[in-house]
């Protein structure tokens, strides 16, 4: 590709300014390209939870922008990402979505592979003494590295520790375990759907408070009224989007849930969760029953981590572009590993009646995002704004800056970050 | 190895021999299985109708209405699906289609589904389930979708009356993406 600044004076950088964004950068294949290229193949990109891969062996597809890969957990525990894709004449080498494996035989020619990556074994030798050595045609590997779970992975060799690059994001990543309520968490189940929009669209949606009772008013008019009340933040002063750094941003839409651990025992249990209560309420201590219930719509908050996971009370949202309008969406289900079955059911029914392609919250978010790429083209040199809220912005004892959770602070946190990566020295 | 015969082949990996299935038996024809057939179309009619509140009459009080993930699993209480209702459930998505507050329903495609590929899997005194394949196409704003299932229905009579005890809905596509949409299938 030739470089941007040869194309635009300023390079991309100048298409993103604040409070405001070019609409170019959802409908521009050019731009898309870059971003692959400057974003996803250039900073840490989820691509697990260890619960995926629970055992030696265990492996899933993923993908990194627009490139398959592998994740697997070898005999030694370390987690291994390599790229789905054979040395020999590029075949991929795995298409199974899960499961438990050896290694990995490419069905082209035969090649094997070890779960690290390194080439085993090439069928008839014969044709490539003095022409090449399996030792220097391992799948290629990337930087993989993890916290409290979450697995990422990185095209680049030398880019900084993933501890720096989540930065003050921990504190949150560590609050959003804790809907563990003293189980591991553990991923239950996806669904998965695609919209025809720009990756970016989703990006900002999950720290959009402001939309919450408008797309999702079908929603909360089916939940009974107490979980429609805890999920009122409109007017909550307390229900703020913090910015956390390198496009990380928490939207707190429960703030008596930002850490379950924390109970004053004055929040009654919602009356839904009876059964629950009373089953677990016979073989557990009440203030376990207490965290257990408490913790049963996840964390009170959606964690945005750039560029394409969201830890999102209770589940996880993961995006992966497609191309410049289309983009793939999984809503991964959270349980707790080894809690109680009832816990865990309760849970799943929980998310299939928000999320997925038929949930009562989904379909009404994946038409709004339809309907932004659709109008997006109309006079793209016509702002995007993020602006909401500039005014009432403050920077709190953290350094994080901090608006009402309706407000836009988050993608505005996101597209600094985007104007970072997209800048011309990067 | 050469082999004569399926259950050979069968037999080198101990899988089980092939079913011989009894296919002269005019099943299609018994009046139960006629009488199943004519209220998956009818239903199938109102879905792409979208008459939703007359759909949900067709369904027992403790019907289960299921689109599974896992294209494997019978234990749906114990998995993720994409719905998984009870008269509860049901009667709020109808409501929430119908109501006019959900923008993808406002905007949902228009539909025209197709069953056919009937099996009578049992017949019972007072029920017949019936396997079926559906292909609905749908059509929204300049562009096709098309979506492929296999449908098994559980249907109970009572007397002259007929109701959908279950229907579960396996997509072909159920394990991958499925996008999402504001119709009923």
């Amino acid at each position: 590709m030739t470089s941007p600044t040869s194309e635009r004076a300023g390079g991309f950088a100048g298409l993103a300014d604040g409070d405001r964004v070019a609409a170019q950068l959802y409908t521009d294949p050019e731009i898309f390209d870059w971003e692959m290229e400057k974003i996803f193949y250039s900073t840490w990109v989820w691509v697990a939870h260890e619960s995926e891969i629970p055992e030696a062996g265990s492996f899933k597809m993923s993908h990194i922008g627009l490139q398959p890969v592998i994740v697997n957990r070898d005999r030694k525990g370390n987690f291994n990402v390599l790229l789905n894709r054979c040395r020999h004449r590029g075949a991929s080498v795995c298409e199974v979505p899960k499961g438990k494996a050896n290694g990995f035989t490419c069905p082209y020619h035969s090649w094997s592979y070890s779960l690290e990556g390194n080439l085993r074994g090439i069928p008839y030798p014969d044709g490539y003494e003095g022409v090449t050595e399996k030792r220097d045609l391992p799948l290629q590997r990337l930087r993989v590295e993890s916290y409290n779970g979450l697995i990422f992975a990185s095209f680049k060799p030398d880019i900084e520790p993933l501890d720096d690059f989540l930065g003050d994001a921990k504190i949150w990543i560590d609050r959003f375990m804790k809907q563990g309520a003293g189980f591991p968490v553990k991923v239950q189940g996806e669904h998965k759907f695609r919209f025809n929009g720009n990756w970016k669209i989703q990006l900002e949606n999950t720290t959009d408070g402001y939309h919450f009772p408008i797309v999702h008013r079908s929603w909360m008019a089916s939940v009974d009224a107490e979980t429609a009340d805890m999920l009122s933040f409109m007017t909550d002063d307390a229900a703020v989007t913090h910015a956390l750094g390198n496009g990380h941003s928490v939207a707190i839409m429960v703030p008596e849930h930002v850490d379950l651990e924390e109970d004053d025992g004055n929040e009654e249990l919602q009356e839904r969760f009876r059964h629950i209560i009373d089953e677990l309420s016979q073989t557990m201590p009440q203030d376990q029953v207490r965290r257990i219930v408490r913790s049963m719509h996840g964390a009170g908050y959606n964690l945005n981590l750039f560029p394409n996971l969201s830890l999102s009370m209770s589940f996880f949202r993961v995006l992966r572009p497609i191309s410049v309008n289309q983009t793939e969406i999984q809503h991964m289900a959270l349980g707790l590993k080894g809690g109680p079955e009832s816990v865990n059911r309760e849970r799943l029914r929980i998310h299939e009646h928000f999320q997925g392609p038929f949930g009562f919250g989904t379909s009404d978010d994946s038409e709004a995002w339809d309907r932004v790429q659709r109008g997006a083209v109309a006079n793209p040199d016509m702002p995007i704004l993020v602006n909401r809220g500039l005014g009432r912005e403050v920077t709190v004892d953290e350094g994080w800056k901090t608006s009402h959770v309706t407000d836009e602070t988050g993608m505005r946190e996101s597209y600094a970050m985007w104007k970072r990566m997209m800048s011309d020295e990067n | 190895m050469k082999t004569d015969t399926v259950e050979e082949v069968a037999a080198i990996d101990n899988r089980p021999a092939p079913q011989r299935y009894e296919l002269g038996l005019g099943r299609l024809a018994d009046p139960l299985v006629g009488r199943a057939i004519e209220l998956i179309w009818r239903e199938a009619k109102l879905l792409d109708d979208k008459d939703y509140e007359s759909w949900q009459t067709l369904y027992t009080e403790d019907a289960k209405y299921v689109i599974p993930v896992d294209p494997d699993t019978d234990d749906f209480e114990s998995s993720l699906n994409m719905v998984y209702d009870d008269a509860r459930m049901r009667h709020m998505r109808v409501t929430r289609l119908v109501q006019g507050y959900s923008m993808s329903a406002v905007a949902a495609a228009r539909t025209s589904r197709t069953i056919s590929r009937f099996t009578v899997e049992e017949i019972t005194a007072d029920t017949v389930t019936l396997r079926s394949a559906q292909v609905l196409v749908g059509f929204k704003r300049d562009k096709f979708q098309m979506l492929g299932a296999d449908l098994t229905h559980r249907i109970r009579f009572i007397g002259d009356d007929a109701r959908i005890e279950l229907k579960l809905i396996r997509l072909v596509n159920s394990d991958s993406a499925v996008n999402a949409s504001g119709f009923l299938l």
